[in-house]
């Protein structure tokens, strides 16, 4: 973070309220303390966040006195864009990938830090801690710069980005033993309890749009549940769990079998999913 | 669900302790697109219950099309989907895997001829290096190749683990072989701690747990290798480096100076010498968002505050008195080249180094090395992939270390300023035989209008104490004093000015 900040003339924090934001915002007090963050946090709102994360970002970020610009994509929200109308694909290209990189355009932003982590999903492996964006803000795997040491090449050419992953070699385990550590505040819906769910098998959907279809007779429960990751409501399933503590969370993490992402409707819309999300510009 | 009454804060407490005091071991792995590498970081990963079930459900749904088995290891690891449609991997991944010893951190690369350049890029940030020898095949070319990218990488352990043991029917002998031909190999590189271990990754003999199939091999498995081989001695026993990252100024009363801890340790009340500056002075306080240290060492994110009011710039280097860094405007060092675009001579690159960017010429390319035989081999170009001796001059003054005494102060990356490539990872051997005169101290100049003014913090006789600058206008005297004071390396007046100072 120092280095993007000596060497980037307008970077940003995409602050996308879940805990490895948290984590990153706890590592940007520590990196310029006893100075101030001496940047601004971009929230891309889909407009289909949980309540309670949007609460929890205004909250959090005025305590901490951060600068926080919050990006929704109008037009794609106006247009009727929802995972059920338009499938997954179509909806996260209008409302997070467009979203987005509008508005990285618009604050004339040329470094952008995000919590993505490489042991999040397969092709996030290879990604660089400095990674590359042209002019259109797409990532291209062949043609990334390799990093060697600790030493990152911050150079670019007007118009062209960087995508900066600080937390890059951090395992889940590892943002969760820190959260604890730390005592970093993070949003409820990590946390176990009574939830109106649409139970489907082993999947949870949880019903605060009124536009995700239910089955023929279905009705929603109160299921015992919490949240692994969090992105928007229709397209993050909760999991079964009575984990109401990080030290709950953490044992139930040492003992799961199922990796973090898997909730996540739009990985698995195809093979290879995430790649291609990437390389036409998501985050 | 059974309710079981589990004293869940307490225990997790001493979890929590246990945890963060496990140390990190970084480690790379080489081996061409045959010799199972995939399979023996899928097999670590698999092992130590490191993959998830539905990874693991979404590698044997993959595999069915390229009518595997059961599972395919090696799927765990080819992230991209142009490396599953070819078989190959093309680029550096990383891979996270901990045991209740140590957490660790793989850097898995490609060992095909071409991908030099991901091995060196993987080797860079590694304390250890698995190379892999199929036991089909014995030593080939490319172990040696392996062996000398860890040895000038600095790599300080070498594990050398014989693969496909099941395919030779466990023999020992054929173990042994290797492990002979290999130690003539590593007879070149004294400072590399080496270990042999026959495996096979397929079958898990010898990877997590010692195998039955080979009762004649007695040392540990190579899990259990990784897991206590001790690493980080060397960084944090090297003289104290703090190349300022940042200055810290919130307000008129506080200036601190953050970064990270390249090596050694510190104190409040260690006598400093900052450099290029080569002043002395002590540290005061080293601050952190969680309060004071009473002393930090390597790795570790500080803001050192300082006893005496020094004006300290970003890329200044904070060393312990003791063992000062070297300085000079020219160094000689080893590049590996990684750019399809090759090296040219008198070019001007931006370099990185610790925590500064400069202007930096590539004066001569010495020798060209045979990343084959170690040895000179003829021709002075450098092309992708290829290893090379050159000697770079920097406009500002260079404050480094070799790259055997110290990597964070003895690496750097060469960028092209057209393309913003990184185009070459260096590793400093020394100062360049030609400039390896100090710089005056205390004397600077500037040119102004074609006149020349020399300046000197003390003047330039004893007796006066601030001289007026001295003002040169003949155009022969200008000529004779610009030329030896290059020679003499007197730095321009102001400090931060760019090459094109220089060349006036």
């Amino acid at each position: 973070m120092r280095e993007v900040v000596a060497e980037c003339q307008r970077p940003v924090l995409l602050y996308s309220i879940g805990k490895d934001s948290s984590v990153l915002l706890r590592l940007a007090q520590k990196a310029f303390y006893p100075g101030k963050i001496p940047f601004p946090l971009l929230h891309v709102d889909t407009g289909y966040k949980f309540g309670e994360m949007i609460e929890f970002r205004d909250r959090y970020t005025a305590e901490l006195g951060l600068k926080l610009i919050v990006h929704t994509n109008r037009p794609g929200a106006e247009d009727g864009a929802n995972p059920f109308a338009w499938g997954t694909q179509r909806c996260c290209g209008a409302l997070k990938t467009t979203s987005l990189l509008d508005a990285l355009r618009e604050g004339g932003f040329d470094a952008a830090m995000g919590g993505a982590r490489r042991d999040e999903e397969r092709s996030r492996a290879k990604e660089r801690v400095f990674s590359f964006r042209d002019t259109r803000g797409q990532w291209d795997p062949r043609n990334q710069r390799p990093e060697l040491w600790n030493l990152f090449n911050t150079r670019i050419h007007p118009g062209e980005s960087l995508r900066v992953f600080p937390l890059s070699n951090w395992t889940e385990l590892d943002v969760w033993q820190y959260i604890y550590a730390e005592k970093i505040p993070i949003v409820p819906l990590y946390f176990a309890k009574p939830r109106l769910m649409l139970a489907r098998g082993d999947s949870l959907l949880p019903v605060e749009q009124p536009f995700v279809p239910r089955l023929p007779g279905e009705e929603p429960q109160m299921v015992m549940c919490r949240m692994r990751s969090l992105g928007c409501s229709p397209c993050t399933g909760a999991i079964r769990s009575d984990a109401d503590t990080v030290p709950k969370i953490i044992e139930e993490l040492i003992s799961v079998r199922r990796s973090e992402r898997q909730n996540r409707v739009i990985d698995h819309d195809q093979d290879g999913s995430m790649e291609i999300k990437k390389q036409e510009g998501y985050f | 669900m059974a309710a079981v009454a589990s004293p869940v804060e307490n225990s997790f407490d001493e979890f929590l302790a246990l945890e963060q005091k496990k140390d990190l071991l970084r480690f790379t792995t080489a081996g061409s697109v045959d010799d199972g590498k995939s399979t023996l970081i899928g097999r670590l990963l698999y092992d130590s219950r490191s993959v998830y079930d539905d990874q693991l459900e979404s590698v044997t749904k993959a595999s069915a099309g390229r009518n595997a088995g059961t599972i395919d290891f090696s799927l765990l690891t080819d992230g991209l989907r142009a490396e599953r449609e070819q078989g190959i991997t093309i680029d550096v991944a990383y891979r996270y895997f901990s045991t209740p010893k140590r957490k660790f951190i793989i850097a898995d690369t490609p060992g095909h001829e071409q991908y030099t350049r991901n091995m060196v890029t993987g080797a860079s940030t590694a304390e250890l290096a698995i190379v892999l020898v199929d036991a089909r095949k014995g030593v080939l070319e490319q172990s040696r190749r392996h062996a000398y990218i860890a040895g000038l990488l600095g790599i300080e352990q070498l594990v050398i683990a014989i693969n496909k043991m099941d395919l030779v029917g466990y023999d020992e002998a054929v173990f042994r072989q290797i492990e002979t031909d290999f130690r003539k190999i590593l007879a070149r590189f004294p400072a590399i701690e080496s270990y042999f271990v026959p495996v096979s990754a397929l079958a898990g003999d010898n990877i997590v747990a010692r195998s039955r199939n080979m009762p004649w091999f007695e040392g540990q498995s190579l899990l259990e290798h990784l897991e206590t081989v001790p690493v980080g001695g060397r960084v944090r026993a090297a003289a104290f480096r703090f190349p300022v990252q940042r200055v810290v100024r919130p307000d008129q009363e506080f200036r601190g100076y953050a970064g990270t801890i390249a090596s050694g340790t510190v104190r409040p009340g260690d006598r400093v010498v900052i450099w290029p500056s080569g002043r002395e002075t002590t540290i005061a306080r080293i601050v952190t968002f969680d309060g004071d240290l009473e002393k930090a060492e390597a790795g570790k994110s500080v803001t050192l505050t300082l006893a005496q009011e020094i004006d300290l710039s970003r890329g200044d280097v904070i060393a312990s008195r003791e063992e000062a860094p070297q300085k000079t405007h020219g160094v000689e060092a080893t590049l590996v080249w990684l750019n399809e675009k090759p090296a040219e001579v008198g070019k001007r690159y931006r370099l990185k180094h610790a925590a500064r960017q400069d202007w930096a010429t590539l004066k001569q390319i010495d020798r060209r090395i045979s990343v084959q035989t170690l040895d000179e081999e003829p021709g002075h170009a450098l092309e992708l992939n290829a290893i090379g001796q050159v000697t770079i001059e920097t406009a500002r003054a260079f404050v480094f270390d070799n790259y055997a005494r110290n990597r964070a102060t003895g690496s750097f990356i060469l960028i092209d300023p057209a393309t913003n490539a990184t185009v070459a990872a260096g590793m400093i051997s020394g100062a360049a035989k030609s400039s390896a005169i100090e710089p005056l101290a205390g004397i600077s100049w500037r040119m102004e209008n074609g006149t020349l003014i020399l300046a000197s913090e003390e003047g330039f006789t004893a007796s006066e104490k601030s001289a007026e600058p001295l003002q040169i206008e003949d155009p022969e005297a200008l000529e004779a004093l610009r030329h030896l004071l290059r020679r003499l390396r007197v730095r321009p007046f102001n400090t931060d000015s760019s090459e094109s100072d220089w060349e006036i």
